[in-house]
């Protein structure tokens, strides 16, 4: 249906051109080249005007030859120069050329003189030229001409635009075109009926764009009267009081209907300043006028004295209010196309809402994910051996630094990323065979002090990274391919970043689970810390457990810090803001299980995007109230969402 | 009973005699009112001394008695700091905006009084009304009430809630710390209604004493601040003698066999938590007047942790080693970050202590963690033993 109204709509808009096309050849010869066309119209463009220029610009537009791009953007620019005999010639860098060649001729710039057109022929011609530019066989300059149509969007393009459709080889340059002319069929449309369908027809499209187009068409003034006018196309009353602030509202109906202001309190105050007379004011002394009230009524009996400017009271404004009404009206007149556009808005906005409900849940998943590899490692040395480990944290940075470092000296991204990863969980393994040896495994019996321990530790490495790297901020570049963003529709997007870190969560999740449950070692993890003393007996060595533990938990916070250090910036201080919230996530999942720290990553990241949602311009705040909100989860669910039972359970 | 409870405890009279000859050396000393060989901002350095102190010898009751490693007891010191701050901040804008208006042709009203006072201080958050926060920020009494009040609160609604479902142990010490987190962060904010991350400044000039010059304001806070000290020394020295400190300790040894004997182990652990955050809430509102400003930064959760510190490495389980760990810890770190320790040359590298002070404080935490859980007291037994051992033969 539409298709056929579109068709329809070009024939109607392409008959004037294909008119004067006819004209135009008959005059010239029929063919030939550039120059005989020029010359049939020689006066025209030599000395062109606005209202003049139509039928040479329409001659030239027609005559197929390949040489008009380019002779319309030199005549553009001033570079189109004619002799005597009125022939004309391109001239650049002082060279004078032929028009169709663009030869150099030898000719001496003197003896011509250069046409210049002023700015209004500038614009008939860059018009001309939209056209070709929308034929162009270079995808760039169509796709260049399309965006400067998309960013001002002119009734007089749709002509050009329409005609240009059909020759569109590229099947997404295609699309856009029609969606284009779409756009301008709604707000320009020659008939009703055409504008009510292009507008329906925008229903399907998310982009910032079509969304523009409907606000566009929705705009609204308000405006004031003692009773609305019939003819108006009405969008509104506005309430005063609910929907504008009554004074306001006053203001708006004051300036219309010239009543007296409103007086600002420092108004009123500065007009009875002007007044004082011996230290008083209307017979009364200024020391008494410290409260509002008595200034206003002190101010009100000089009004109505006549030696003040009046001034609205409480009462002018209710009654001024009372008797006249605020609205807004469509600037479209048209009550179907407005009808038509809202309807449509409407449906746009639900849709555009549900995209937004997608990607907020997509920005949930992804932080989930960044919590979940921050607190894995947590998982496993505080989860399943109890250890309190605050130097986690430093663990994070030192892998992050780790994949700087790399990048120092390997300058291919990808290949340094994948050198950067297991030089990682090296580094902070052996870290963590050390702590473990030096100080952690004298303090199993004693966790706070372990805490505190590991807490010293922290702060000496801190300030070692900050005396090694300096303060500010290391970058850690990701390769070219994770740059930019899935785009799934024009509303929700997710970087590769995100999915990378996603999916790599998910690759470790299935590796812990791999050791912990299918492996030797898993098993004599789990022998050894629920009973050490058993498994000791059946030939496990628990020091050597432990001390295996506890390296693949902090190699794997290396691993995290180089992906971490990918979305984030790489500081010193980078670890300290993730220990908190990895021991929320570890507490609130539930201790001693990877799917418990699953839960607890998914629940605070949905948690925390879900808070900012609600209020987006305060991180801060969202924060806050996550952190509360999780104080208040572990009072009445203590072992967190996945409590283990039983022997298991330990206590 | 008094005479038997300081006849107990011989270390209170000995520490209270220490801390009043310290306390008139350093009067005598200083620039305000005595020979001027002590400045009037190392007054203010040993008086803020002092109040750290103060807050250390309550964590070292709830957690070296208690065996509750709270990480949020520098929060408590915060709020207090708040607290006190409303009301010198408010009072001086409040004299500071009266004297301008006072200019103006017509008196001005209360309301633009208000208004005045309210985007003086809240100008530089964007701010000109007084948030409800402040109602109370114009009365002294009703602010100082405010400062036992807050912290005692939040400290008792927060215990209840924790001590109630038996969270214990590290866990206790997360969940406190976190609640540390959501304090700063929250102050943090612009729009929390204390000024965001710009604090409340300028606490160093006192309202109605403006003729008072800094040295001689410097050494009053000092007797304060010291007096503040006795007293929760002797408070907390009672609290932990006794049956009833004999009760606490139990519960940090074995809380469940203390339970089983038939004590109400919350309603104890309850009144160590929250008197402990009330004398913080004191240590933190004559602290920050000397310091001059109390911002957010200053409540994050690494502050508590400092805390625990000090205590582990005075020594746990005695008061008097929270103090001594304290005073080590705080005056040699100023005196390293202050450019006070010489540079080491090694040839190949310089050790600055300005950088490398951390590290060899995080290292030497350790150290103490391991080999010396007695910390300094520790030195106090050996010192002890050794005399008693001379005393035998």
């Amino acid at each position: 249906m539409f298709r056929t109204l579109l068709a329809v709509l070009l024939l109607f808009l392409g008959s004037p051109f294909a008119a004067s096309a006819q004209n135009s050849a008959g005059g010239g010869d029929g063919n030939g080249d550039l120059q005989t066309i020029l010359q049939a119209h020689q006066s025209l463009i030599a000395k062109p005007s606005r209202s003049t220029v139509g039928p040479a610009l329409d001659a030239l537009k027609t005559s197929g030859l390949p040489g008009v791009p380019a002779f319309l953007e030199d005549w553009q620019a001033k570079n189109v120069w004619f002799d005597d005999t009125g022939l004309f010639y391109v001239v650049r860098n002082k060279q004078v050329t032929d028009v169709t060649t663009r030869e150099p001729l030898g000719l001496d710039l003197a003896a011509l003189s250069q046409v210049k057109p002023n700015g209004g022929v500038r614009k008939a011609i860059a018009e001309a030229l939209v056209d070709f530019q929308l034929s162009d066989p270079d995808i760039a300059r169509r796709r260049d001409a399309l965006n400067a149509i998309a960013r001002n969007l002119d009734p007089s393009q749709a002509g050009p635009l329409a005609a240009s459709i059909d020759g569109e080889p590229d099947a997404g340059l295609k699309l856009r075109k029609e969606r284009l002319l779409n756009y301008l069929t709604a707000r320009y449309g020659q008939s009703e009926k055409d504008r009510v369908a292009a507008v329906r027809d925008l229903a399907g499209d998310l982009s910032v764009d079509g969304r523009a187009v409907l606000s566009q068409i929705l705009a609204t003034k308000a405006r004031i009267a003692q009773t609305i006018p019939e003819d108006a196309n009405l969008a509104r009353v506005l309430k005063p009081g609910t929907d504008l602030a009554p004074e306001a509202a006053y203001a708006m109906i004051a300036e219309e209907a010239d009543l007296p202001p409103i007086l600002t309190p420092a108004a009123l105050k500065t007009a009875l300043e002007t007044q004082v007379q011996d230290g008083r004011i209307a017979d009364v002394s200024i020391n008494a006028l410290d409260t509002a009230e008595i200034r206003e009524a002190t101010y009100d009996r000089l009004a109505a004295a006549g030696q003040l400017p009046p001034r609205a009271t409480p009462g002018d404004i209710a009654a001024t209010l009372a008797a006249y009404t605020i609205f807004e009206t469509y600037n479209e007149p048209s009550a179907d196309i407005t009808d038509a556009a809202r309807a449509t808005q409407e449906a746009v906005n639900s849709r555009v809402g549900a995209s937004q409900a997608a990607d907020l849940a997509l920005d949930a998943i992804s932080l989930a994910s960044i919590y979940f590899l921050a607190a894995i490692g947590l998982a496993i040395t505080f989860g399943v051996m109890g250890v309190i480990n605050m130097a986690h944290g430093e663990f994070i940075m030192m892998g992050a630094y780790t994949g700087y470092v790399v990048q120092q000296v390997v300058p291919n991204y990808t290949v340094s990323l994948i050198v950067a990863l297991p030089l990682a969980f090296a580094v902070t393994f052996a870290a963590g065979v050390a702590m473990e040896r030096l100080v952690i495994r004298h303090l199993y019996t004693r966790p706070l002090e372990t805490l505190l321990a590991t807490f010293g530790i922290s702060i000496a490495l801190q300030q070692l990274a900050k005396n090694i790297f300096g303060t500010q901020a290391r970058p850690l570049t990701s390769p070219g391919w994770l740059d930019g963003a899935w785009q799934i529709n024009e509303v929700i997007a997710i970087s590769y970043i995100r999915i990378a870190i996603f999916v790599l969560a998910l690759l470790f999740l299935a590796l812990l689970l791999f050791i912990l449950k299918r492996t030797r070692l898993g098993l004599e993890v789990r022998a050894v810390t629920q009973n050490p003393r058993m498994a000791a007996s059946m030939g496990i060595n628990p020091d050597k457990i432990k001390m295996m533990t506890f390296g693949l938990g902090s190699g794997i916070a290396g691993i995290a810090g180089v992906a971490i250090g990918l979305y984030a910036k790489v500081t010193s201080e980078m670890g300290a803001d993730y220990i908190v919230q990895s021991f929320m996530t570890v507490v609130v999942g539930g201790v001693g299980n990877v799917w418990g720290t699953l839960a607890g990553a998914t629940m605070i990241g949905t948690l925390q995007k879900g808070i900012e949602w609600l209020n987006p311009s305060n991180t801060l705040a969202a924060q806050t109230y996550m952190i509360l909100f999780i104080i208040l989860f572990i009072q009445f669910r203590p072992k967190g969402i996945v409590a283990l039972k039983g022997r298991a359970a330990g206590d | 009973m008094n005479r038997s409870f300081l006849a107990r405890n011989p270390s209170i009279l000995w520490f209270l005699a220490l801390l009043g000859l310290f306390t008139l050396v350093v009067t005598v000393l200083s620039e305000g009112l005595g020979v001027g060989m002590i400045s009037t901002s190392f007054v203010k350095t040993l008086g803020k001394t002092l109040c750290l102190c103060l807050i250390a010898v309550a964590m070292d009751v709830v957690w070296g008695y208690c065996g509750i490693l709270s990480l949020g007891h520098f929060a408590f010191f915060g709020i207090g700091g708040y607290a006190i701050g409303m009301w010198l901040m408010y009072a001086r804008t409040e004299t500071i905006v009266e004297r301008s208006l006072a200019n103006q042709v017509i008196p001005p009203t209360p309301q633009e009084v208000s208004d005045a006072i309210a985007s003086q201080i809240f100008g530089v958050v964007g701010a000109s009304e007084l948030p409800s926060l402040w109602a109370f920020a114009h009365s002294l009494p009703l602010q100082l009430l405010m400062v036992v009040l807050v912290p005692g609160l939040l400290a008792l609604v927060f215990g209840w809630l924790a001590f109630r479902s038996r969270v214990t142990g590290v866990y206790l010490s997360i969940l406190t710390q976190a609640m540390t987190l959501a304090l700063s962060l929250y102050l943090f904010q612009n729009d929390s209604g204390l000024r965001g991350n710009n604090g409340l400044s300028g606490l160093q000039n006192i309202p109605g004493m403006g003729d008072v010059p800094q040295g001689v304001l410097s050494v009053w806070f000092l007797w304060a601040s010291a007096m503040a000290l006795a007293v929760g020394y002797v408070l907390f020295a009672f609290v932990t003698s006794g049956k009833m400190g004999s009760v606490i300790r139990a519960i940090r040894d074995d809380e469940a066999r203390v339970r089983f004997l038939g004590y109400h182990v919350e309603s104890y652990k309850l009144f160590v938590f929250t008197l402990t955050a009330i004398v913080a809430g004191i240590a933190g509102a004559l602290y920050y007047p000397q310091a001059g400003i109390v911002n957010p930064a200053e409540i994050a959760p690494i502050a508590s942790i400092y805390l625990a510190v000090w205590v582990a490495i005075g020594g746990r389980g005695r008061l008097y080693g929270a103090v001594m760990g304290t005073v080590f810890v705080t005056l040699l770190s100023s005196w390293f970050t202050g450019g006070g320790a010489p540079d080491i040359d090694l040839g190949f590298y310089r050790i600055q202590w300005t950088d490398w002070w951390l590290v060899l404080l995080g290292l030497a935490f350790v150290a103490v963690t391991l080999f010396a859980p007695q910390g300094l007291g520790g030195l106090v037994n050996k010192l002890k033993g050794a005399r008693a051992k001379e005393a035998k033969a």
